[in-house]
């Protein structure tokens, strides 16, 4: 009984597994949905997620499809024409334009949401009541690596305490866009501190720590208000707020809270966006971007803004308006009226 | 007159040391388990309900669900079964039965060995290039199938190898004698007495291939998808990532989420688990 019960069960098993094999191979003829693939950032991608989740209810025949692979990996699949649209929490790099270039790639750069990087440190920290952006410097720059361990060390006057320092891995667009705008280069960043990609787990790491320091998005800030404190950061750039700024909806909308409000961008791919369909899917992008932005945790453009950015995309303006290094900031208004003159001529 | 009598005061000792010892590297192990599915189940059982196990991922933590990351990993579990066990179950049955055993087999031997301890970050890359870039898969079901057949093979070929060596020699000389072929010995005997201890292996082999994320992110698995794979060709995505994006949100409601979407997938292993124990019984009786 035994002998013969096993090779039928065997068999049972490898034909009901072909079976549905063929049953799930069937269906790839039929029904070829148009799919849009969305890759990149996943401090995007809620934001993509909403928009996305609202346009198919509406628009059922275009299929949406986003990935988590970071800014620089879903760039790397975008410069080389893998992806349609690239989620990206800081603008394109020369490197990569020079490779979209190179294959022939054009895009279209579309500015959809400003973020605030927060920088925290425990509530228990009673000594920190701003930091400056040269003082950061002194914090994260890799060469302080090693040497700079101690609060004492960054100003005068502050407990002789170790610094526990947690931020975002090197895959992160959120590590390019803090070491480009504390440090002035990117990826410049001492490697001897608690790196995750997981923001959450830096919140964690800040609140758990009264001598630690930390940043992350401004979210992550807001859903922690409690366990964190906030620490509010002076440029020294008098014409642009004078003294220290703590982030907020107003400080990083009007580029005051600087240099740590960033914008955060999709880029579209020309050949997927001259579809009908995927036009229309950016277009529904734009206008939906003020409500959706703000309900999943960024902060939305000015509308004004808005209004020149659906204007980019109505006119097929291709290329990056950040090609002569304004890689840092949130003057969005001064870079899209200097780009529009010079697509004009 | 107890068979301890015999040993010594000092001997005595010893062994209850060693067995509080052992005891408390037990309590120690559930009680971490215990402790990690209770957390689990108080943030997660009040959003368990059959909307979550039905719905497509939402920005409203209330609205999302987790349907096409269940039915990703329901067809990745079954299509990683149909490349990697007859497959693996092969190599083992030949390098055991038919294979010689010199320096040739040794060396296949020691990198299966070594292949089962490869970080699974390495397959996904073998994967991305292999079958994704090479072969041109695309970042379909079949690509991360393949690439997770590959990730698990190796287990399923050591433990099956490990079962049918521990058939006792005198089941195949017996079959020998009354005039069976080898072929016949294989599998008329050995295998169905090897068959329970093999499929442990294939449970620890599947129960892998169902919590592995990282190699699905390297050959491109997505976060979001709103359709259900259609074909072996679909892009797809899987409960384990689905957790992870829920659990890295700045939002405490998704992490109630993530933490259903946990249970789901633990009930999901432990169904296939108990499957194949129900099955193994039956053939050890």
């Amino acid at each position: 009984m035994k002998k013969i019960l096993l090779p039928a069960l065997l068999l049972s098993f490898f034909l009901s597994c072909t079976s549905s094999e063929n049953n799930t191979g069937n269906g790839e003829a039929s029904d070829k949905q148009l799919i849009l693939k969305v890759d990149g950032s996943s401090t995007v991608y809620p934001i993509t997620e909403a928009v996305a989740e609202d346009y198919r209810a509406a628009n059922p025949q275009l299929q949406v499809t986003i990935g988590i692979s970071g800014t620089g990996g879903g760039m790397k699949k975008f410069t080389v024409g893998e992806i349609d649209i690239c989620n990206a929490s800081r603008p394109i790099k020369k490197s990569e334009n020079d490779i979209c270039i190179e294959k022939n790639i054009k895009y279209i750069e579309l500015p959809i949401a400003y973020d605030g990087l927060a920088v925290t440190v425990n509530p228990k920290n009673n000594w920190v009541d701003y930091l400056t952006v040269a003082e950061l410097k002194t914090i994260w720059e890799a060469a302080a690596q090693g040497k700079i361990m101690n609060w004492s060390q960054i100003r005068k006057g502050w407990p002789d305490k170790p610094i526990k320092l947690f931020g975002p891995g090197t895959d992160s667009g959120t590590f390019d866009y803090f070491t480009e705008a504390v440090i002035g280069k990117q990826g410049d960043s001492r490697g001897d501190y608690t790196a995750s990609e997981d923001d959450n787990v830096l919140v964690q790491g800040v609140s758990s720590d009264d001598g630690s320091l930390g940043y992350f998005g401004l979210a992550y800030y807001e859903e922690n208000a409690s366990k964190l404190k906030l620490v509010p950061i002076d440029d020294g750039n008098e014409s642009n707020g004078a003294g220290p700024i703590a982030p907020s909806l107003e400080t990083v909308q009007n580029g005051t809270y600087a240099p740590l409000s960033r914008v955060l961008l999709i880029y579209a791919n020309s050949a997927a966006e001259g579809k009908k369909e995927v036009k229309d899917f950016l277009h529904f992008y734009i206008e939906n971007a003020p409500t959706l932005v703000k309900e999943v945790g960024f902060i939305p453009l000015q509308s004004n803004i808005y209004a020149t950015v659906a204007q980019r995309l109505e006119n097929d303006v291709t290329g990056s308006i950040y090609t002569d290094g304004h890689e840092v900031g949130t003057n969005l208004e001064d870079l899209l009226k200097t780009a529009k003159s010079d697509t004009a001529e | 007159m107890s068979p301890f009598e015999r040993h010594s005061l000092e001997q005595r000792v010893k062994d209850l040391v060693f067995q509080a010892v052992a005891i408390i590297g037990l309590l120690f192990a559930v009680s971490i388990l215990v402790l990690l599915l209770v957390n689990v189940f108080k943030d997660g059982f009040s959003r368990l309900d059959w909307s979550f196990i039905t719905s497509y991922p939402s920005r409203k933590a209330e609205n999302a669900g987790i349907i096409p990351g269940l039915a990703g990993t329901l067809l990745l579990v079954l299509l990683t079964a149909i490349i990697s066990i007859p497959i693996g179950i092969g190599a083992a049955i030949y390098l055991e039965e038919y294979g010689r055993k010199n320096w040739l087999g040794r060396l296949v031997e020691i990198n299966i060995a070594n292949l089962a301890g490869v970080p699974s970050i390495v397959y996904g890359l073998l994967g991305l290039g292999l079958f994704v870039r090479w072969m041109q898969l695309d970042r379909s079901l079949l690509a991360g199938a393949l690439t997770m057949g590959l990730l698990v093979m190796p287990v399923i070929i050591i433990s099956t190898r490990e079962a049918i060596k521990a058939v006792p020699s005198g089941i195949r000389e017996a079959s020998w004698a009354v005039g069976a072929t080898k072929w016949q010995t294989i599998w008329h005997h050995l295998l169905p007495i090897a068959f329970p201890s093999i499929l442990t292996g294939i449970i620890l082999a599947i129960s892998r291939a169902i919590g592995e994320t990282a190699p699905l992110i390297t050959i491109g698995a997505l976060t979001y998808v709103t359709f259900l794979p259609d074909s072996v060709q679909s892009p797809f995505t899987v409960l384990p990532i689905q957790i992870f994006n829920w659990v890295s949100r700045p939002q405490e409601a998704f992490h109630e989420n993530a933490a259903a979407g946990i249970i789901v997938l633990l009930l999901f292993t432990l169904f296939l688990n108990s499957m194949a124990i129900i099955l193994r019984n039956r053939f050890s009786k």
